[in-house]
């Protein structure tokens, strides 16, 4: 305790204020998901009174269809994020790929116009991008179904710069000593892009794909604006549609699954990173490369 | 062979040329079709017409002809009318919301990135690991928690009291559900700015007699002001357009924001797309201040990371 005679406070007073105050802020973050985690194992119907430990909600049996792999609500919901995440990741990852080296290579006149351009999916909010892809469907891109191909299209479009983003950084941090060496040696470009640019790149392009299947399988708004119908219900949509109805457990075991398959896809993100940031010489453990990932 | 070298030679810069838009291309051609005639669709939407016979929308694409008679009517409906209530609701949920997680942020971010020693990693990984848990799941895991006789109301019952209907239209429950949904992406900037600042210049003013207190006012507060603006904005952007935390922890018409009026002109009517997309106009009227500051800090950081 600090004595008020002192003219300085106790910096261990202050700290200790600090590590409560910090304290109950990861407490109050996790406890209430950890809780949801919990009765995904419940015994019962029950989503608040504890009845026994059970994997029923998450494996259940065929004849009951009440859990995640035999509901087909539930079960078609996985499958939807799923597909989508891995159709996303695979279209997104090269042509952002593409993209950022492309940008911080070309010096043309339409250079910086595309580089903005680029910037501008990032500081837009889902709602607006969800809106304009609604409509444009609806009233210009007839030929695109509503459904998979629509949530596909907007997937892609909002992952496409935050690839980008990821790449340009190591792309920064390589420079272009090694290219050119290899030009002069005598490759073209496009060799020395290929046998040079592209392993040197390898960390942070195997981290694009794991975060934009991260992305894709997190999203709500794009999700939901361009769905159609029960068949291309995402996760997060179905989340939202039956967390009000006092929904059994299955739900909070879905969500569960969920998770599990974001922080699967993150720590992949974060071992690539962890690679690279050694490669470059780099000290830090694997927490700080994924919270400056995250940044 | 000089004469060989030099053909290789103009080969190479002739492929130079064409390599590096070439390979932006792709990407470009993307954005444009699905990222900017998106968002010209919206003006069109907005600028159109309604066709009177089947009332659906009908979209103008040309700028001469727009019509701004359904942005003109949303306008009006935003100087007083129902929409101007929504609009001021949504802007105080938006400025307590964001005034609260900078209030709870600022300490936990300041704490983890200066004082946490040995258990840094640990406390680091606490903080990250809401990022990792849908946001639906963590409204989700809430309404479990306040739903009519769940773990909240007992613990009520438990003291005597009489717990009020949480999920309701309760203003607080929707702004606590606001700072419990947004606060990691504000603590994370703020993490980063605070974690940059020069253990020696804070050791330099109380060198120079500077009280700790007078230190952090006057010294790490003001060098960590450009990660307070980027996580305000960070969490500020998505806040104004959001629509699932009202609709999930209230529901009620008491709690609409301004994202609840585009989702229900948008996802649950298909005749009123003309109004909805000049309700998202309106929106982004709102944000475009925060937009704009976003895209010059963002353009900036990689100015910065090319140097």
């Amino acid at each position: 305790m600090s004595s008020p005679g002192r003219g300085k406070p106790n910096p261990w007073a202050t700290s200790r204020v600090l590590t409560l105050t910090t304290a109950a802020y990861v407490l109050w973050s996790l406890a209430p998901v950890a809780i949801a985690i919990t009765f995904s194992f419940n015994d019962g119907r029950s989503r608040s009174a504890w009845q026994g430990f059970s994997t029923r909600w998450y494996v259940g049996t065929r004849e009951a269809a009440e859990s995640v792999i035999f509901d087909p609500s539930l079960r078609s919901a996985l499958t939807q994020s799923i597909k989508l995440a891995l159709l996303t990741m695979l279209v997104a990852t090269p042509i952002g790929v593409a993209l950022a080296i492309g940008l911080a290579r070309w010096r043309g006149r339409l250079a910086k116009p595309s580089n903005f351009l680029m910037l501008f999916p990032l500081v837009t909010p889902e709602i607006v991008m969800g809106v304009a892809l609604f409509l444009v469907f609806h009233n210009l891109y007839g030929f695109v179904p509503f459904g998979t191909w629509a949530q596909f299209l907007g997937h892609v479009t909002f992952s496409i710069s935050f690839v980008v983003i990821i790449v340009r950084g190591r792309l920064f941090a390589i420079g272009r000593d090694y290219e050119e060496a290899a030009m002069d040696l005598g490759a073209t470009p496009f060799e020395a892009m290929r046998r040079v640019l592209l392993p040197l790149l390898s960390p942070a392009i195997l981290a694009s794909f794991a975060i934009v299947f991260a992305l894709s399988i997190d999203d709500f708004v794009i999700s939901q604006f361009l769905s159609s119908g029960a068949s291309s219900i995402t996760i997060p949509v179905r989340l939202y549609a039956g967390a009000r109805l006092a929904p059994p457990p299955s739900l909070n075991a879905l969500a569960t699954v969920l998770m599990l398959t974001t922080i699967l896809s993150i720590v992949v993100a974060g071992l690539a990173y962890r690679v690279w940031k050694k490669r470059s010489g780099g000290d830090e453990s694997t927490v700080e490369s994924l919270a400056s990932f995250e940044i | 062979m000089p004469t060989n070298l030099q053909a290789g030679e103009s080969d190479a810069v002739g492929q130079r040329r064409w390599v590096w838009p070439g390979l932006a291309l792709p990407g470009v051609v993307w954005l444009l079709l699905l990222f900017v005639v998106p968002f010209y669709a919206i003006f069109a939407v907005a600028m159109g017409r309604t066709d009177p016979i089947f009332n659906r929308p009908v979209p103008e694409w040309n700028p001469v002809y727009w019509d701004v008679s359904s942005f003109s009517r949303v306008i009006g409906d935003l100087f007083g009318g129902q929409l101007g209530t929504i609009a001021v609701r949504t802007v105080i949920y938006v400025a307590v919301a964001s005034f609260l997680c900078l209030l709870l942020g600022y300490p936990v971010a300041y704490f983890v990135s200066r004082r946490s020693g040995r258990w840094r990693g640990l406390w680091l990984l606490a903080i990250l690991t809401p990022f990792w848990i849908n946001y639906l799941m963590r409204m989700m895991a809430w309404i479990n928690l306040l739903s009519p006789g769940a773990q909240v109301d007992r613990a009520f019952f438990l003291f005597g009291l009489d717990p009020p209907s949480w999920l309701a239209g309760q203003h607080y429950v929707v702004i606590l559900g606001l700072v419990y949904g947004y606060i990691p992406f504000l603590i994370l900037p703020l993490f980063g700015a605070l974690d940059r600042i020069d253990e020696r210049t804070l050791e330099a003013a109380q060198d120079l007699g500077a009280s700790p207190a007078r230190t952090f006012w006057r010294v790490t507060l003001p060098l960590s002001k450009q990660g307070i603006l980027a996580g305000l904005v960070i969490i500020m952007l998505p806040m104004f357009g959001d629509y699932y935390t009202p609709n999930l922890l209230s529901g009620s018409p008491r709690n609409v924001m301004m994202g609840n009026t585009i989702d229900q002109f948008i996802n649950q009517t298909t005749s009123q797309g003309g109004t909805g997309a000049a309700l998202t106009i309106v929106l982004m009227l709102f944000v475009a201040v925060l937009m704009a500051y976003y895209l010059v800090t963002i353009g900036r950081a990689a100015k910065e990371a090319r140097e």
